[in-house]
């Protein structure tokens, strides 16, 4: 029997904004100290133009594959072959390029098919023969691990060809003559991600102000803003003053954008969301759950493949190790950034936040000197401290 | 069935006195006083939701001593169970209605699940299913204690429970509806086997809907009606007049707890024909019997029933299917014939469910008001895929005000919202995909009296803009109060019909009971 409880007080604007939006921007304050951490206990190597572009080469393929993550974890289920199947791509990629020398294009298409088919599959025994997400990708991380061995005979295949290489090694191409050593296109680039990014944010207040819509305050909408345009100005600043923007930083901003609109504004993108928050209820409004569940994983298959892509032009081979743990970073920068484990809940912005969180955690403590043993446990223990900051918050 | 000691004179085993419980605001027991006495049968009846299982629940312990009030004498002394065990010590066991066995274990490891023969902690199989054996017996079962419960069907089960009940030394034996799910032989064996525990000094609390199998088997029969005793019978002084228990189960005034309406019944407009389904995993059981029913634009017809006779089955096979298997018959919106073969399919031909479990199957509780109405039908607030988060909020606040949910915005989780304004949220979602056909099910269930009302209100109005209205429903009162037309459903058929200027709940009652008695 339910107790009611009627009559619910409104509580003042400000204080009720707050309180909403800590959890958001709690995670954003997380990385932000992080990143102080770590530039003031490195000497501020951390933030040398050279590392900062490093940091994005190192993370991009991680927080491709978090973006089809979160979608799998809102649904309430885990993916743990990505590591296996990034590899297993990899792999295949070295097959098809290196050896048979197929054309690179037709070779990345077939890679990300093969990728959507794997997801496929196992999206075909999670969603429709309901076996558990856990057990059904526990084996596709055996199989496909194993698969990657067979084909790669346990030896590396490489060289790439070159350009198959910039996926990962290469930087947008400069138009404008660069001077001070500042890539000028790469630079402007940033800056109007910047300014489109403030552009939008007005846009969409001055919408919901003209509806009578309920917004933020002005000062700390105007504040956000200020400090958006300088963060992303700033990284952009230095990651032009090394060698211009990487084009897989392109890949990835595009991706990130595109999921965010996805996941925030589409009528899929809201189904996927109601089909973790009570798979039951959605299927009773007339939502397809399985289906939508069947299609995360297909979406996941193609963004591991997409990663394996990116790690192999990175290495400029396809060797055996390759992905291999991949699948725990994934899901972890997917949990730091606030989604959780029952579904239903997550964002895209968080997932990004918290891959970045780990890769300049990996980075700095790297450049410490703190070794791989040690490296772990902190990351672990950071992990475990987020999930248990975010299951306190939602229980007040 | 008389017994050498008379019955006035035998002492009582069990006192229950001035037992109230609330949960909340809502009241389920107030001052309740139930005496049993050594060695009878005690069946204890009233309608669904008048307190019979929560003072089962008080007695037991399932809510401990502090969560009620009033007090609970047994053997003479006054006792504050804290758990299910410390009753249990007593030999106090009660049956559940939902049977609490394990299905892959065998009935031997069901009935020593807890404790058991055993040597040094290791499980003694021998002795274990020797025990077994015996215990078997006593219930009449000649089954291997190997054999595992799913093999069972619900009669031998529900014997099984009772022979775990056994094992543990009961004194006082309480069933909850133990014929329920039983046909008429199974049933026939288990009201000989209570007999035969009478003759051993077994007291039982019986609680039942069948008022046919309690005459046969009862000494005392005690009525609750809202949370009240309305009064024992002693069913030794005399026979026992089934019309008079009806009558003290069910009467209750009506005043103006239900907003008054003016009909305007127009054409049929929803139609469903020669209707079957079966168990979703018993296939050989058929939940609904190939039923029709026909209702018309501007009217409201209720479904009446007791607990399991396949009033939601119907309603969600209907409804895309969400119920059942091997469905057959066909349903015709506007004379036509409609695809309802799923979910989006029944909602795109006019047809809208409003659960009964609105926490479970209604609500995404995590998300906020507005999430939770536009989701049947995000295409009203979107264009080309993409959704218009301000018109989602207009859409959402429209809804607020016209259903009146309290709430200090529509951002609010439903999680956080109070019952009455749940239901609101939930109806608000079905009432947004445009239905020409509402099903609602269990409309009031859980919510305060002036919710109530309020829902009552909305059915009226819609029914006013000529959409056509289902409401199924236990409490007969509500029905009697909102429906043009009553249907009553009993294992899984419709067994009568009565218009709403002649329901009565007696004439009600007495069409599933007479169909009981056969």
């Amino acid at each position: 029997m339910s107790t009611p409880q009627e009559a619910i007080t409104a509580p003042k604007v400000a204080t009720s904004f707050w309180k909403d939006n800590l959890r958001d921007y709690g995670m954003l304050i997380s990385l932000v100290a992080i990143v102080i951490f770590f530039q003031v206990a490195t000497g501020g190597i951390l933030l040398k133009p050279l590392n900062i572009t490093n940091i994005v080469l190192q993370n991009s393929y991680i927080v491709v594959m978090a973006l089809g993550m979160l979608l799998i974890i809102v649904t309430g289920h885990i993916d743990l072959s990505v590591g296996s199947v990034a590899g297993f791509i990899g792999g295949l990629a070295g097959l098809l390029m290196v050896r048979w020398g197929v054309d690179i294009w037709l070779s990345i298409i077939v890679c990300l098919v093969v990728g959507g088919l794997i997801g496929a599959i196992q999206g075909y025994f999670v969603a429709y023969f309901k076996i558990p997400s856990f057990i059904v990708t526990l084996a596709g991380m055996l199989v496909f691990r194993g698969f990657m061995i067979a084909i790669l005979g346990s030896q590396a295949i490489g060289p790439f060809p070159p350009i198959f290489q910039k996926l990962s090694s290469g930087y947008v191409i400069e138009l404008i003559s660069s001077e001070g050593g500042l890539y000028l296109t790469s630079f402007i680039l940033g800056l109007l991600l910047a300014l489109a990014l403030v552009w939008q944010n007005f846009r969409s207040r001055a919408r919901r102000i003209t509806h009578g819509v309920e917004s933020e305050p002005m000062g700390f909408f105007i504040g956000k803003n200020i400090v958006v345009l300088a963060a992303i100005g700033y990284v952009a600043y230095l990651i032009s003053s090394h060698r211009g923007m990487p084009n897989v930083l392109i890949i990835m901003a595009v991706l990130i954008v595109a999921y965010g609109f996805f996941t925030n504004r589409t009528i899929i993108g809201r189904q996927i969301y109601a089909v973790g928050g009570n798979a039951r209820a959605a299927e009773l409004s007339g939502i397809k759950a399985t289906r939508l569940v069947f299609w995360t994983f297909v979406n996941m298959g193609v963004l591991a493949a997409l990663g394996g892509l990116v790690v192999a032009a990175r290495l400029n081979s396809a060797t055996p190790k390759a992905g291999t743990g991949f699948e725990l970073d994934v899901i972890a920068a997917c949990f730091i950034g606030g989604a959780s484990a029952y579904g239903g809940v997550g964002k895209v912005t968080g997932a990004v936040i918290g891959a970045f969180l780990m890769g300049v955690m990996n980075n700095g403590m790297s450049i410490l000197g703190i070794g791989i043993d040690y490296q772990q446990v902190i990351k672990g223990l950071v992990l475990l401290g987020a999930v248990c900051v975010d299951v306190y918050n939602q229980r007040r | 069935m008389l017994d050498p000691v008379p019955l006035a004179e035998k002492p009582p085993i069990l006192e229950m006195r001035g037992i109230s419980k609330s949960f909340g605001a809502v009241k389920a027991l107030s001052d309740v006083s139930f005496t049993v006495k050594e060695g009878e049968i005690h069946a204890l009846v009233g309608e669904n939701g008048a307190g019979k299982s929560t003072l089962m629940k008080v007695l037991s312990g399932v809510y401990p001593h502090g969560s009620y009030e009033g007090s609970i004498l047994f053997d003479g002394d006054e006792r504050h169970f804290r758990d299910i065990n410390d009753s249990e010590k007593l030999g106090i066991i009660i049956i559940h209605q939902e049977l609490a066995l394990i299905p892959l274990m065998s009935i031997a490891e069901n009935i020593f699940l807890a404790k058991g023969p055993s040597k040094f902690g290791v499980i003694d199989r021998d002795l274990r299913y020797k025990r077994t054996r015996e215990l078997l017996a006593k219930v009449g079962l000649t089954e291997a204690p190997e054999t595992l419960i799913t093999n069972l069907g619900v009669g031998k089960q529900q014997l099984v429970e009772i022979a775990k009940a056994l094992s543990k030394d009961v004194r006082l034996l309480i069933l909850d509806e133990p014929t329920a799910s039983l046909n008429e032989t199974d049933s026939a064996a288990l009201l000989e086997l209570l007999k035969e525990f009478r003759r051993n000094g077994i007291t039982s609390i019986m609680i039942s809907h069948k008022l046919n199998e309690i005459s046969e088997v009862a000494d005392r029969i005690t009525v609750l009606r809202d949370g009240r005793t309305v009064g024992t019978l002693d069913c030794h002084e005399g026979p026992v007049d089934e019309d008079e228990i009806v009558r003290r189960m069910v009467d209750r005034d009506l005043e103006s707890r239900y907003p008054a309406r003016t009909p305007k019944i127009g054409d049929v407009i929803f139609e469903v024909e020669n209707w079957s389904v079966y168990h979703p995993q018993h296939s050989s059981r058929q939940m609904v019997k190939n039923v029709s029913m026909k209702v018309r634009a501007g009217e409201v017809v209720g479904i009446s029933g007791l607990m399991g006779a396949g009033r939601t089955e119907f309603a969600m096979s209907v409804f895309g299917r969400t119920y059942g298997r091997d469905i057959t018959g066909t349903v015709k919106i506007h004379g036509k014939e409609a695809d309802t073969s799923d979910v989006h399919r029944a909602i795109k031909a006019g047809l809208a469910y409003v659960t009964e479990d609105r926490k479970h199957l209604g609500l995404i509780l995590a998300e906020d008001i507005r999430k939770n109405i536009s989701l049947a039908h995000l295409g009203g607030v979107s264009s080309s895929g993409v959704i218009d988060d301000i018109k989602e909020m207009k859409v959402a606040q429209e809804f607020r005000t016209r259903m009146r949910i309290r709430s200090h915005n529509v951002y609010q989780e439903t999680g956080k919202l109070s019952g009455g304004n749940q239901q609101k949220v939930v109806l608000s979602k079905w009432l947004f995909t445009g239905p020409d056909i509402l099903i609602l099910d269990e409309p009031t269930r859980g919510i305060d009296v002036g919710a109530k009302y309020e829902i009552y209100s909305i059915i009226n109005e819609l029914a006013d803009a000529g959409k056509a209205v289902i409401v199924i429903s236990s409490e007969m009162p509500e029905l009697i109060g909102t429906c043009d037309r009553i249907m009553v459903m009993h294992e899984g058929e419709f067994v009568g019909e009565v218009a709403g200027e002649e329901a009565t709940q007696e004439n009600i009652m007495r069409a599933i009971m007479r169909r009981k008695g056969r």
